[in-house]
């Protein structure tokens, strides 16, 4: 049986990739490479995982300096030779081995005000929402995101600018914008306008090139850009 | 601040690339012409049309290079804040002054 050549960040912030050889198998993912080192050869690494299936979206790693689902990645898309470079996902801090702390991710889907909002209640009927509306279109095509952080950790504006909210956040906020029983707006339009929201996009691609569930965040973003202008022109911010 | 540079630098974006346009097609002209320095001369002196066109020329230059370069220097250098702006904001009036001048140079 052929073996794999594995590095995996150990450590937190400060730490180094360790190596490890792993029997290679038929249609195995890089998570399944990760849990058989936890499992076989070193109980003391730490990383995240639920679903196994691509619905989660916690077990994101960077895969040969490309942050991906591991569950979802086969070893045979991605292994170089016969070696394989596993770290945590880029842009956040390293809690330890391959678990990154994705609070500040969070806390920036908050700060883009990404919760719905709204002054109908439960006494109210239901809002009837065509589909076929352009806003509905736009919401429908950013609305699948299940906040893995592939694509900020994917994201270069975030590298160099840590302010930034990041693709997933203003994606959000995107799908909001465009939620007519939102009334968040144009505060939500305010929060993803300044030096560290949409307009610090250099609409590099990375997150919709990487995002495991195909969406546009870049779409999302210039969209962002578009909102904003307009209300800016109509005197609204 | 940022929505609205970042509105100001994509309509100097619109006008630059109509300047540009007529600007490289009036060179591309005047060299196909064979005209010299002296008849180009003759042709800009006292035109307030091409002095204008080159006014707004300057005037969108000096408005898209700094915010541009705004944001340069604040992801590679970190630098931020009202220091960086009056930078900036000294560089574009040395943008527009120097392109102002030259202006006046084929004009007057």
């Amino acid at each position: 049986m052929s073996k794999l050549r594995v590095s995996v960040w150990r450590g937190a912030e400060a730490g180094e990739y360790r190596s490890y050889e792993v029997p290679r198998q038929e249609s195995q993912t890089v998570l399944d490479v990760v849990s058989h080192i936890q499992r076989y050869l070193d109980p003391t690494l730490a990383y995240r995982f639920a679903c196994r299936v691509g619905m989660c979206g916690s077990c994101g790693m960077s895969v040969n300096g490309v942050a991906r689902w591991t569950c979802r990645t086969h070893v045979t898309q991605v292994i170089k030779g016969d070696a394989l470079e596993i770290a945590p996902l880029r842009n956040l801090p390293v809690i330890k081995d391959l678990v990154a702390d994705m609070s500040g991710f969070f806390d920036k889907w908050a700060a883009a005000k990404g919760r719905f909002r709204s002054n109908r209640s439960r006494r109210d009927d239901f809002a009837v929402v065509s589909p076929a509306t352009a806003e509905r279109k736009h919401a429908d095509a950013a609305i699948e995101c299940i906040g893995c952080g592939v694509c900020y950790s994917a994201c270069d504006v975030v590298a160099c600018n840590p302010e930034y909210l990041g693709p997933a956040a203003l994606n959000r906020a995107w799908t909001l914008v465009n939620d007519v029983r939102d009334n968040a707006n144009p505060e939500r339009l305010r929060a993803v306008a300044g030096d560290a929201g949409c307009h610090a996009c250099h609409t590099h691609v990375s997150c919709s090139e990487l995002c495991p569930k195909h969406l546009a965040p870049t779409a999302s973003i210039a969209g962002l850009k578009r909102a904003v202008s307009l209300a800016l022109l109509k005197g609204q911010l | 601040m940022q929505a609205r540079l970042w509105l100001a630098q994509r309509l100097a974006a619109v006008v630059l690339a109509l300047c540009v346009l007529v600007h490289l097609i009036t060179m591309i002209y005047a060299v196909r012409q064979g005209l010299s320095a002296a008849e180009i001369l003759g042709r800009t002196r006292g035109n307030l049309a091409w002095f204008g066109f080159y006014l707004i020329f300057v005037a969108a230059v000096a408005i898209h290079a700094p915010i541009g370069l705004r944001a340069v220097l604040a992801e590679w250098f970190s630098w931020r804040g009202k220091s960086l702006d009056g930078a900036l904001l000294a560089f574009a009036l040395l943008l527009a002054l120097a392109g102002a001048r030259a202006a006046w140079g084929v004009f007057r």
